[in-house]
C-alpha cells in the first residue's frame, strides 16, 4: 500500500535531510559549515527517531573517514558540507572511490575559491566534484533545480551509490538550498528503495573485488565470516595490495567501466524544447530556473530556443546532449562560475554550432533577462 | 570478556591467526612491529575474541600495513585517519571489537586532532600506537616522538623539536584507559593490551618499538637485540629527554597502566529516543 501523499512546505536543505532518512540513511557524520549546516541539524534531529547515528566530528576530513567507516559496517552513511569542507573531504572520498564503499556527499555550494562567500550561492565546484580528488576515478554528481527535486535526487543518490558502490556527490547551490517550497514528502515505495548486494555463499573462494558481470562485486559485511581486507591501495581481486601491472590497471579501469556500463541507470536529464530549437541553453541548478523562464519568454516572441538540463552532471549526460542539441547553431552556457561545464560543452559540439558563455561570479544569481538579452543576440 | 585463557607463549602459534599466503611479510629483520604484532593476536587469543568480529583498522606506515597479515575484517585507511573511520564503524557495528593500528606519525602529527577526540568521545575501541621515533616507511623522516638530537633524513644536524608524551595527551584528552609497554616484554605487553580490549571505552595503549633498519641504522644504536634491550634498561630513557639540555620529561619512561578511569562510554550518555505520539 502507498502512503497517502504529505505535501509540506520545506527548506531545500532540510529536504536534503528527509530525503536521506526516506533513503534509508542511518548514519551522518559532518562538521558545522555555512550554507550547508541545516542537513546535519535535521539529521541531528531526525536519525535518533529511526534508530539511526548522529555524530558532530572534529573536522571535515575525520566525518568522511567516520561516514566511510559506518558504511563499511554495512550502514547506508552521509555527510554534508560546502566549499572549503568539499577540499578537505577529497582524499578520503577517493578512498570510497577506491574501495567501492557506497557514501552520499551533499556539497552546498557557495561563492568560492578558498573561503570566498559563504553566504552567497555559487556553481563553482562542479570540477572539484569530477576531479577534486587525485587519480583516475569514479564519481556520480547529481544537481537538482528545485526543493522536491533534492529530496527525489538524495533519495536517488544513495539508490546509486547503493547499486554501484560508489561515491554520490549532490550539489546544491546555496539559493535552492536555502529556498523554502512546498513539496511532495510522500515516502518512497520501499520496493524501490536499493541496498547493496551482501556476499552471499563460499566464504573461502570469495573475492571482494571480483570482475562481475555487473562490474559491480558483493560487498562483505564485516562478522559475516568473510574477513576480507579493505585498502586504498592498489588491489587485486583479492582485496590485497599488488604491484602486478596488468592486475593494477584492470582494478583501476573495473571502477571506471563500471559507470560507462550503468550509464542508463545513472543518467537523468530535462530536455525543453530542443527540437526545432536554434539556441540551446544548457544549466543546472538555480540556474536553468531562470534558464526555463528565459525560453518560455523568448518563445512566446517567436525565437526558436530550448532548454538541455543536466541532473545528472557527472557523468555528464553526452548523448542525451548531442540528441538535444541536433539542429541547434548555437549553445549558451550558464553557469554561476566563470566557465567550468562549458569545458565540457565545447568538447561536444560539432564544428558547425557555436558556443556562448554565460557567467556570474558575483554571488548572484542570473535573471531571465540577462539570459534572454544574450540569445536576442545570438539571434539578431 | 568472560573465559579467559593462559596460553604459554610456547602453546600459542600466531600463525593460525594469519594470512600466511601473504608471507614472506615486508617488515625489515629486527623490527620491533612483528613483536607488538604477535602480543596483540596473543591477547586477542586469550580474550577469546572471535577472529569473525574483529574489525582492525589501520593508518599509513610500517604499522599501517600490519592489518593485512591478520586473518580478520582488515581495513587499511588514510594516512592518520584510522581513529575516524574506526569510529564510524564502531558507532555503526558495536557488535564489533574495533582495534586501531597506528604509529607515532600517523596517530601523532597528520592524525593528532582525530586522537585527542577520540579520547574525548570514548567510544569503545581500543588504539594500539606503535612508536618508533620515525616515519619508516618514507625512508626515515623526522616524528614527532623522535628523541632530541637524534639524526633523520630531514633532521640532518640532529633534533631540535621536543617530543610529544602521548599517553600524557592521551590521559589528558579523556582517555578512559592509558598504558604504554615496550616489545622487549610481549607476555607483558601482552597482559596490557589484554586489560586494554577488556576496558569498555577508548584504550590507548603506546607501544614502544623500533625501527632497527633506518633510526636504528642511521643513529649506530646497534642491530634490533641491541636495541630492544636498551628499551628494558632504561624504557629509552633518552627518549623522553634524559640526555638533552633542557630535559622534556626528566624521569624514566613509565609502563604499565598509567591511567584508567570509570569514565562511562560514549553511548552511555544516548538517552533512547522516546517517540511521539
Ligand atoms: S622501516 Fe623501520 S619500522 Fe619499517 S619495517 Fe623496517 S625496521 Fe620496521
Amino acid at each position: 500500500m502507498l502512503a497517502k501523499p504529505t505535501r509540506k512546505n520545506v527548506q531545500g536543505n532540510a529536504a536534503c535531510a528527509l530525503g536521506a532518512i526516506a533513503a534509508g540513511c542511518k548514519f551522518y557524520a559532518g562538521y558545522p559549515i555555512t550554507p550547508s549546516s541545516e542537513i546535519a541539524e535535521g539529521m541531528a534531529r531526525e536519525l535518533p527517531k529511526v534508530d539511526g547515528f548522529f555524530v558532530q566530528m572534529e573536522d571535515e576530513i575525520a566525518s568522511m573517514g567516520a561516514v566511510i567507516g559506518a558504511s563499511l559496517g554495512g550502514v547506508k552513511s552521509m555527510t554534508a558540507t560546502s566549499g572549503p569542507g568539499f577540499s578537505l573531504k577529497q582524499e578520503n572520498l577517493g578512498y570510497a572511490a577506491m574501495t567501492e564503499t557506497p557514501c552520499v556527499i551533499a556539497n552546498v555550494m557557495r561563492g568560492g575559491p578558498s573561503t570566498g562567500m559563504p553566504t552567497r550561492p555559487g556553481q563553482g565546484d562542479i570540477m572539484q566534484a569530477r576531479w577534486g580528488t587525485h587519480g583516475d576515478h569514479p564519481i556520480i554528481a547529481l544537481t537538482p533545480a528545485s526543493v522536491g527535486e533534492i529530496y527525489s535526487e538524495t533519495i536517488r543518490a544513495f539508490n546509486l551509490s547503493e547499486r554501484l558502490r560508489v561515491p554520490v556527490v549532490i550539489l546544491i547551490d546555496e539559493a535552492i538550498g536555502h529556498l523554502l517550497e512546498t513539496i511532495d514528502l510522500t515516502p518512497p515505495d520501499p520496493e524501490t528503495l536499493i541496498t547493496r548486494k551482501w556476499a552471499t555463499g563460499d566464504k573461502d573462494a570469495f573475492l571482494p573485488f571480483a570482475e562481475t558481470d555487473d562490474l559491480v562485486p558483493p560487498m562483505a559485511k564485516p562478522g559475516d565470516g568473510y574477513r576480507t581486507h579493505t585498502t586504498g591501495l592498489t588491489h587485486d581481486e583479492k582485496g590485497f595490495p599488488t604491484q602486478v601491472p596488468e592486475k593494477g590497471e584492470r582494478a583501476v579501469m573495473r571502477l571506471l567501466d563500471k559507470l560507462d556500463h550503468h550509464a542508463k541507470l545513472i543518467q537523468s536529464f530535462e530536455v525543453l524544447q530542443c527540437d526545432d530549437a536554434d539556441v540551446v541553453i544548457t544549466a543546472f541548478g538555480i540556474s536553468a530556473r531562470a534558464a526555463k523562464r528565459a525560453v518560455k519568454n523568448l518563445r512566446s516572441n517567436g525565437i526558436k530556443v530550448g532548454l538541455f538540463r543536466p541532473i545528472t552532471l557527472w557523468p555528464f549526460p553526452h548523448e542525451a546532449f548531442q540528441k538535444a542539441t541536433k539542429n541547434a547553431t548555437s549553445v549558451v552556457v550558464a553557469e554561476m562560475n566563470a566557465g567550468q561545464l562549458v569545458l565540457e560543452i565545447e568538447r561536444l559540439v560539432n564544428q558547425k554550432q557555436t558556443v556562448h558563455r554565460l557567467n556570474r561570479i558575483d554571488g548572484e544569481v542570473f535573471t531571465p533577462q540577462e539570459i534572454e538579452t544574450v540569445i536576442q543576440e545570438i539571434v539578431s | 570478556m568472560s573465559n579467559q585463557q593462559h596460553i604459554s607463549a610456547e602453546e600459542f602459534d600466531v600463525r593460525d591467526y594469519m594470512r600466511l599466503e601473504l608471507f614472506p611479510h615486508f617488515l625489515c629483520p629486527g623490527c620491533g612491529h612483528g613483536m607488538a604484532l604477535r602480543a596483540m593476536m596473543w591477547a586477542l587469543y586469550e580474550n577469546n575474541i572471535s577472529m569473525d568480529k574483529l574489525a582492525v583498522v589501520c593508518g599509513i606506515g610500517c604499522s599501517g600495513r600490519l592489518g593485512a597479515y591478520i586473518d580478520s575484517n582488515t581495513f587499511h585507511t588514510t594516512h592518520g585517519r584510522p581513529l575516524a573511520f574506526a569510529t564510524g564503524l564502531a558507532l555503526a557495528r558495536p557488535d564489533l571489537h574495533v582495534v586501531v593500528i597506528t604509529g607515532d606519525g600517523d596517530c601523532l602529527a597528520i592524525g593528532g586532532n582525530h586522537l585527542i577526540h577520540a579520547c574525548r568521545r570514548n567510544v569503545n575501541m581500543t588504539c594500539l600506537m606503535l612508536n618508533n621515533e620515525v616515519y619508516g616507511m618514507t625512508g626515515g623522516q623526522v616524528s614527532p616522538t623522535t628523541s632530541k638530537d637524534r639524526y633523520t633524513t630531514t633532521t640532518p644536524y640532529g633534533n631540535r623539536e621536543p617530543v610529544f608524551d602521548a599517553c600524557k595527551l592521551a590521559e589528558a584528552a579523556g582517555a578512559g584507559f592509558v598504558g604504554r609497554e615496550v616489545t622487549m616484554q610481549v607476555p607483558t605487553l601482552k597482559d596490557l593490551i589484554k586489560q586494554a580490549f577488556d576496558y569498555n571505552g577508548f584504550s590507548f595503549v603506546e607501544i614502544i618499538s623500533d625501527c632497527t633498519e633506518v633510526f636504528g641504522r642511521k643513529n649506530q644504536l646497534g642491530e634490533s637485540a641491541e636495541m630492544i634491550l636498551s628499551q628494558k634498561a632504561g624504557t629509552r630513557p633518552d627518549s623522553y629527554g634524559n640526555k638533552v639540555d633542557e630535559p622534556f620529561h626528566p624521569n624514566a619512561l613509565k609502563t604499565g597502566v598509567l591511567a584508567m578511569t570509570g569514565r562511562p562510554e560514549y553511548r552511555a550518555h544516548m538517552q533512547p529516543f522516546k517517540k511521539e505520539g
